[in-house]
């Protein structure tokens, strides 16, 4: 039947900003979707917010529309490009509900679009819940029982027929957010409430508890001809009532038999059919019972999803693509495998190895948040790794986490605690709950009783019995192991780490020990057929076995390039788009490219991206062992971010060509003391600074710096454990809580900075080849310096930076990348106080901002710099790139970047940015001025940000006198006030026209029923030093966060959004779209 | 725990392959195929197919599951040998009630885990499958080689005697049975055996080599062709029976009975039709086999067994049209008789292990047997 022919132009939506439960397996999807339209000859229209994105490259669209992810944007590009049909399956919950938002606004109609993939009606039938039930039972499939409420006396109704424990789920939310399990009465009116705020149409579905069943999903296909086929079976290892994104899963399904599957299947084809899904992708999870095997449907997704982005990676079947291909006509059986090339795409992968997957989580950010695991998705990434069987999955998986682990236990890192508190563990499903069941096991629980406590199947229980048992005879025969014993320990999973401990040997023991018994790993390849057919892909896992599949060919010029592993707050997506730039300057260099990372969410670890995958955990001994094999003439470790970075010494140690910037370099820049030296022989200015190991010390150094200070744990990503202290107590009390986590003892001193008060704080990303240096962009950040940089709004090119200082940062960034002697890229972070250039740190590395100026500058800085690494020099470069259009001077457009972050996501965490790094995400506006780039920047990020209304206004002391010609002008142009009572009189005082409202303890209405009510439009709140959780500032960004009213919690956030609604209110601009293409002519 | 007992693989290639015994000790020689299927073992060990055969799983996970009293293909394990690359240690499912381990003990079957089962399916896919001896006993190479290079030859063995059944008998007649049909067990599944009965068809399993007479002296108002083991060109005898059934409405009844073969059946029904059969390098054994209705251009996902196939050119020039393709290789799946309600498939509409996409099959025998029956009755009255 082939492709359609009657539409032309297809408009694909991105999913935004990396949030939680929407990370960057849509930059995956979509990428892939829009190669494979490209390449069938459409004209592909992208509308994604998200700079740091893969798919925003100008050269993937025809048409790259970096806006807000609005039904207004959307419909301002609709209206401009005239599109023939939107594809709304590829870019998560966003895109989905932005498609059903204006179609049910009668944008499509008006202009004439097309839904391709999912129509509305079936969107909305999978969505929602109501409409998903009906649809279910007309079928005949079995469901929880359950009830749909719109408001509490409904919901209160249905509860008391259900009975508890019962979950209650919003509808049309993103990864459960606002869902709930609840066990009485008392949580229930609270649940509800919540539930029914947080849907955006005040729907909340209440449920029968399917928790503790086992949950299985299945991945599924199907054409405009009705062929369905199921991609992949899952099977998670925490039973119902953890998100499946926060759960342990394994690919294949392992505890059903044939019988059991094949409902499953069934079922799964029904549903996809009843709901309506013409072609493309949909995940459908089920919850089967563990003792009586009853069946019931709990949810579908219409479209591609996080669970089908794992599909593809852990079966070699690329969902997005095929979705693409489908969507536009194609049948299943008229597309073929890419990977066995003769047999087509119209057939159902079958796996002869197992895949496990661990959520990644940021608690230790979040400390005060309830961290228990239940239906709404808390993790900020995760790891993927295949191995022959599970137990070698599983502890490649672990290790492959960075969470300090060698794998499951045997480290020395094993903290069991008491039975009690083993079981408690295990009854309250957490983050740690893998090692939990080792600790069960070892303090004699068995596998039953572990079933009992938390659902987990004794299948799963069992592998890792046998796991521990493999340690336990190890360390028996430590003195002595013997081939067999250590091959099999191989097979089991165990690192030369563990093995290492076990043995009270040195890895480096182990490594030789094992190389002289020739016990090397054998690299097997991911086929989608078992071996039935030759693939023709290269991509790779390693386990210990007979046959080794790698063939390598010692000819190539080859380069390996090290990615980031999983995605964490603080180094995500934006490190992942720089590798995927160096596998591309390779390319165009002629050398082959060979990438080893762990992350099933990437681009990177797509097997078409790079000349060779191998999907391996990021540990030392993981990626020796490629480079033993494959014998690179280089390794790239600048753009995985930290985790790659950290590898550079053991690795340069071990021999291996580092390229780019020296390991040598690269040491000078994180150690402090090395660093100071370079500074001092250079002539520049840094905050003075001092370390220290003992509570005593750091209080003298801090009291030679004078307070405040900024302090930190030596060796730190994103901000993690930083502060800024102001006085003595509290400087205590940082100490010693960090001597507390590391059980007293401090291995990496804490470093104490002066901390310098309303600075600001720039952003520099450079390229060095060692002769000559490239800026490539100077961001002015929006918050003041002491906010992490991550976390901090920036602008490109700065608005508010003088010539002079302009000037001097250019010369230093010149000094510092020679005196290094970088190859390839830097970033450094400068502060400005008082006209003095300050540098902060500097990092030889690709930075989380190399995306967002290649986005606003059309230059690829990543690419540039990878070509650097591998010998091209900037002169040479330079014909080949317009470095004109990085000229600061010459930009005739303005770029602004905003964080977004997680607060929704972790109630009880205060909503204030800190040193510490907290967003999980970035969104760009792009536009002619400030003013509508701020804007479109802040719409983007989700934030309403009106143009008129009511401010309430709660300032600290010390803010007042700077925000009261803000705020003067805002009341100038049409805004009114409302403040608490010490702003209040402040502002009254100073003649500014003011309501007065209660606070908390004055009775009601007071200031949290104003926010509640949405009685006031922009939320001013700047908290006071030492501010108390209980405190009313607390409760204000709390509901401000919780009601969706945007606020400004620093006082430079409000300076840039009074000058941006200054210049709208005055000039009246009108709000347009255009193509990033269209900047760069 | 008992201690690991080892297990040998030697295949008439020379290679060899140690690992652990999981099942009986003894020796069991076979042909070696290998099953992508990642569920649905207890099926495939029942399957009255496998026989002659030592089945390697590639799902490196075996035994999950344990096995029940349902699950069953035929009441015995008809496989040789059976070699996973990871035996479970326990068993985890609501319905299992033994272990795979004693389950392939008790039935006197040899079976091998712990080794690179992926090397071995790549090397039967490149050289195509062989025989193979699996022991727990000799540990001899030569000894062993000997004895697999002695072993009987696929091609022109005959196993369909081994496994049909020696008396006819009546399988569980359904509440009200409607229609009338008779089995020619090669090896019969017992999911067919449901599969019709669930369509209300009274059903009566005869050996096979039953004659053309005693089939007729049941007077079925169709006949299936069942699966079954080996070189369909080695079972004359049934291609003989096949051809009088087929030659029917020439005989003075000259009436027609519709027939309908799977597997095994549908090669026999092309040896009879005056097809020529041959043997495939490796097999299609899976249940992921993409299949196209040239009917409908609807693709099913089908279970397969089998190591032979008919030539598709050879029935040029027959009363034969194709019906359906194998999507991966291009090879016969699906024939019918111009003329006559005479139709076959390559694979398992039955399934079990596998999808249930070509159900339909059987709805499609019921109603070429009831416009059969019609149009006898018109034609006679």
């Amino acid at each position: 039947m082939g492709k359609r022919t009657d539409i032309h132009k297809i408009l694909i939506i991105g999913s935004g900003p990396i949030i939680i439960g929407q990370a960057c397996e849509f930059d995956y999807s979509g990428t892939q979707a829009l190669r494979a339209l490209k390449s069938e000859g459409y004209e592909v229209v992208l509308i994604n917010s998200n700079p740091a994105t893969i798919m925003t490259d100008p050269e993937f669209a025809d048409a790259t529309y970096v806006e807000p992810l609005t039904p207004e944007f959307l419909e301002k590009v609709i209206e401009k490009e005239r599109p023939d049909a939107i594809l709304p399956t590829l870019g998560g919950q966003t895109a989905l509900n932005l498609a059903v938002t204006v179609a049910e606004k009668g944008v499509l109609k008006k202009w004439g679009v097309e839904l391709i993939g999912a129509k509305l009606e079936a969107i909305k039938k999978a969505e929602d819940r109501k409409l998903f039930k009906e649809a279910m039972i007309k079928i005949g499939l079995d469901l929880p029982k359950s009830g749909v409420a719109y408001n509490l006396t409904e919901a209160e109704k249905i509860s008391k027929e259900i009975g508890f424990p019962l979950i209650i789920r919003p509808s049309f939310t993103l990864a459960g957010t606002g869902s709930s399990i609840v066990y009485s009465q008392d949580e229930f009116i609270e649940a509800a409430t919540n539930a029914l705020d947080s849907s955006p149409i005040s729907e909340i579905l209440i449920e029968e508890s399917v928790l503790g069943w086992k949950e299985f999903e299945l991945e599924v296909m199907r054409d405009r001809l009705d062929n369905c086929v199921v991609i992949c079976s899952i099977e998670n290892f925490d039973p119902m009532g953890v998100h499946t994104g926060d759960s342990i899963t394994v690919a294949p399904a392992q505890t059903l038999t044939d019988k059991e599957y094949q409902i499953l299947r069934d079922q799964a084809f029904q549903c996809i059919r009843a709901i309506g899904v013409e072609t493309g992708g949909s995940n459908i999870q089920f919850a089967v019972h563990p003792t009586n095997g009853r069946v019931v449907v709990i949810e579908m997704n219409p479209r591609v999803s996080r669970s089908s982005a794992l599909a593809s990676k852990a079966t070699g079947f690329p969902i997005a693509k095929i979705a693409a291909k489908l969507a536009v006509g194609y049948t299943l059986d008229e597309i073929p495998n890419d990977i066995t090339q003769k047999t087509p795409a119209s057939f159902e992968p079958t796996l002869d190895y197992c895949v496990v997957k661990i959520p990644r989580f940021a608690f230790e950010k979040f400390t005060k948040s309830d961290q228990t695991l239940n239906s709404q998705m808390k993790s900020v990434g995760e790891v993927m790794a295949i191995g022959r069987t599970f137990k070698e999955a599983l502890q490649k998986a672990i290790r492959g986490l960075e969470i300090g682990r060698a794998g499951l236990g045997a480290d020395g890192n094993d903290v069991p605690g008491t039975i009690e508190e083993i079981k408690n563990k295990l009854r309250i499903p957490n983050n740690n709950r893998i090692f939990n069941v080792t600790y069960a096991l070892e303090a004699g629980l068995n596998k039953e009783d572990i079933f009992t406590l938390s659902g987990i199947d004794p299948w799963f229980t069992q592998q890792i019995e046998e796991i521990i048992e493999m340690k336990h005879k190890i360390e028996k025969n430590s003195k002595n192991l013997s081939y067999e014993l250590l091959k099999e320990s191989k097979q089991f999973g165990f690192s030369d780490k563990q093995l290492a401990f076990l043995t009270q040997n040195s890895e480096s023991d182990i490594r030789s020990l094992r190389k002289k018994e020739k016990i090397l790993p054998t690299y097997k390849v991911v086929d989608t057929c078992a071996g039935e057919f030759p693939a023709f892909t290269p991509y790779f896992y390693s386990t210990y076995e007979e046959e080794d599949e790698g063939e390598v060919n010692p000819q190539e010029k080859k380069v390996i390039i090290l990615g980031g592993g999983p995605n964490r707050i603080g180094q995500g997506i934006e490190f992942d788009y720089c590798c995927v730039h160096a596998v591309m300057a390779l390319h165009e260099e002629g050398y082959k490219s060979i990438m080893v990372n762990c992350n099933p969410e990437t681009v990177s670890t797509d097997y078409d991206i790079s000349d060779r995958l191998y999907f391996e955990p990021l540990t030392f001994e993981d990626v020796m062992n490629i480079i033993e094999k494959e014998k690179p003439i280089g390794v790239i470790v600048q753009f995985g971010g930290q985790t790659p970075l950290n590898l550079t010494l053991p690795l340069a140690n071990a021999g291996v060509q580092i390229l780019g910037t020296s390991p040598n370099s690269i040491d000078v820049s994180e150690d402090r003391h090395k660093f100071g030296q370079l500074l001092k022989k250079l002539n520049l200015l840094h905050p003075e600074w001092g370390s220290a190991t003992t509570l005593e010390d750091t209080l003298t150094v801090a009291k030679k710096l004078k307070y405040p200070v900024i302090v930190r744990p030596s060796y730190v990503l994103g901000g993690r454990g930083m502060k800024i202290v102001y006085d003595e107590k509290g400087l205590e009390e940082y100490v010693q809580k960090s001597l507390l986590e590391k059980n007293g003892k401090s291995s990496h001193p804490i470093l104490v900075d002066r901390f310098l008060n309303n600075a600001k704080e720039v952003d520099v990303d450079a390229i060095s080849d060692g002769e000559s240096v490239l800026i490539a962009g100077i961001l002015e950040h929006i918050e003041e310096a002491g906010i992490h940089s991550g976390d901090s709004a920036c602008i490109l090119p700065p608005q508010n930076l003088t010539h002079k200082e302009l000037e001097t940062i250019k010369e230093i960034t010149e000094k510092l990348a020679l005196g290094l002697n970088c190859k390839g890229l830097l970033n450094i972070q400068f502060a400005i106080q008082e006209g003095k250039v300050y540098i902060l740190e500097v990092n030889p590395r690709a930075s989380r901002t190399v995306p967002f100026i290649s986005k606003a500058t059309g230059v690829p800085i990543a690419k540039i710099a990878a070509k650097i690494m591998i010998g091209k020099t900037l002169k040479e470069l330079k014909s080949q790139y317009d470095f004109s259009k990085l000229s600061l001077s010459k930009m005739k457009h303005i770029a602004v970047k905003e964080a977004v972050l997680p607060w929704v996501k972790f109630p009880g965490t205060d909503v204030l940015l800190s040193p510490e790094m907290k967003s999980t995400g970035e969104v760009m506006g792009i536009d002619s001025t400030f003013a509508l780039a701020f804007f479109k920047s802040q719409i983007a990020s989700g934030s309403t940000l009106p143009l008129s209304g009511k401010i309430l206004c709660s300032l600290r002391d010390a803010d007042k006198t700077t925000a009261l010609p803000m705020i003067r002008s805002l009341q100038d142009i049409g805004f009114s006030l409302v403040a608490t009572e010490g702003t209040y009189l402040y502002l009254k005082k100073n003649g500014l026209q003011v309501d007065l409202v209660k606070k908390i303890s004055e009775g009601r209405p007071h200031v949290v029923d104003l926010i509640k009510n949405r009685q006031v439009q922009i939320v001013v709140n700047t908290p006071s030093l030492n501010e108390g959780a209980s405190s009313d500032g607390s409760k204000i960004r709390t509901a401000s966060i919780q009601f969706q009213v945007p606020i400004f919690t620093t006082l430079s956030a409000l300076e840039a959004f009074k000058e941006s609604a200054l210049q709208i209110y005055s000039m009246k601009p009108a709000i347009e779209v255009r193509t990033l293409q269209s900047y760069f002519k | 725990m008992d201690r690991i007992k080892p297990a040998i693989l030697v295949l008439e290639s020379g290679k060899s392959f140690k690992g652990s015994s999981f099942g009986s000790s003894g020796e069991a020689v076979g042909e070696v195929v290998f099953n992508t299927s990642m569920t649905g073992y207890q099926e495939i060990l029942t399957d009255p197919s496998y026989k002659g055969q030592i089945i390697l799983m590639t799902e490196p996970h075996i035994g999950n599951v344990g096995t029940n009293s349902e699950d069953l293909e035929s009441k015995k394990v008809h496989c040789e040998g059976f070699i996973v690359r990871e035996i479970s240690s326990i068993v985890s499912n609501w319905r299992s009630t033994e272990t795979l381990q004693k389950f392939l003990t008790s039935r006197k079957i040899p079976a091998l885990s712990g080794i690179d089962t992926r090397a071995l399916t790549k090397h039967l896919r490149e050289a195509g499958v062989m025989r193979g001896i699996l022991s727990t006993v000799d540990f001899d190479p030569e000894s062993l080689l000997k004895k697999v290079r002695d072993s009987a030859l696929m091609i022109g063995n005959d196993l369909v005697k081994e496994v049909t059944c020696s008396q006819p008998y009546e399988w569980e007649v359904p509440k009200s049975p409607t229609l009338n049909v008779v089995i020619m067990d090669f090896g019969v599944k017992q999911n067919i055996l449901r599969s019709l009965q669930e369509k209300g068809c009274r059903i009566t399993v005869l050996p096979a080599n039953s004659t053309i007479q005693q089939i007729l002296s049941y007077s079925p108002d169709g006949i299936m062709l069942s699966n079954g083991p080996g070189d369909p060109a080695a079972v004359h005898y049934a291609i003989d029976t096949i051809k009088r059934v087929i030659d029917l409405p020439n005989q003075k009844a000259k009436t027609s009975i519709p027939l309908f073969g799977i597997c095994l059946g549908h090669q026999l029904l092309g040896l009879a039709l005056g097809g020529k059969t041959y043997k495939l390098k490796f097999g299609h054994r899976g249940v992921n086999h993409p299949v196209k209705d040239l009917s409908t251009g609807k693709i099913e996902i089908t279970t397969q067994n089998h190591g032979f196939a008919v030539d598709i050119e050879s029935l040029a020039g027959k009363d034969v049209e194709l019906t359906h393709v194998n999507l991966n290789d291009g090879t016969l799946e699906g024939m019918r008789h111009k003329t006559l309600p005479i139709f076959s498939v390559q694979y398992h509409p039955e399934s079990s292990s596998g999808p249930h996409d070509s159900k339909y099959l059987f709805d499609r025998f019921i109603a070429l047997i009831q416009k059969n029956k019609l149009m006898q009755k018109y034609s006679n009255g």
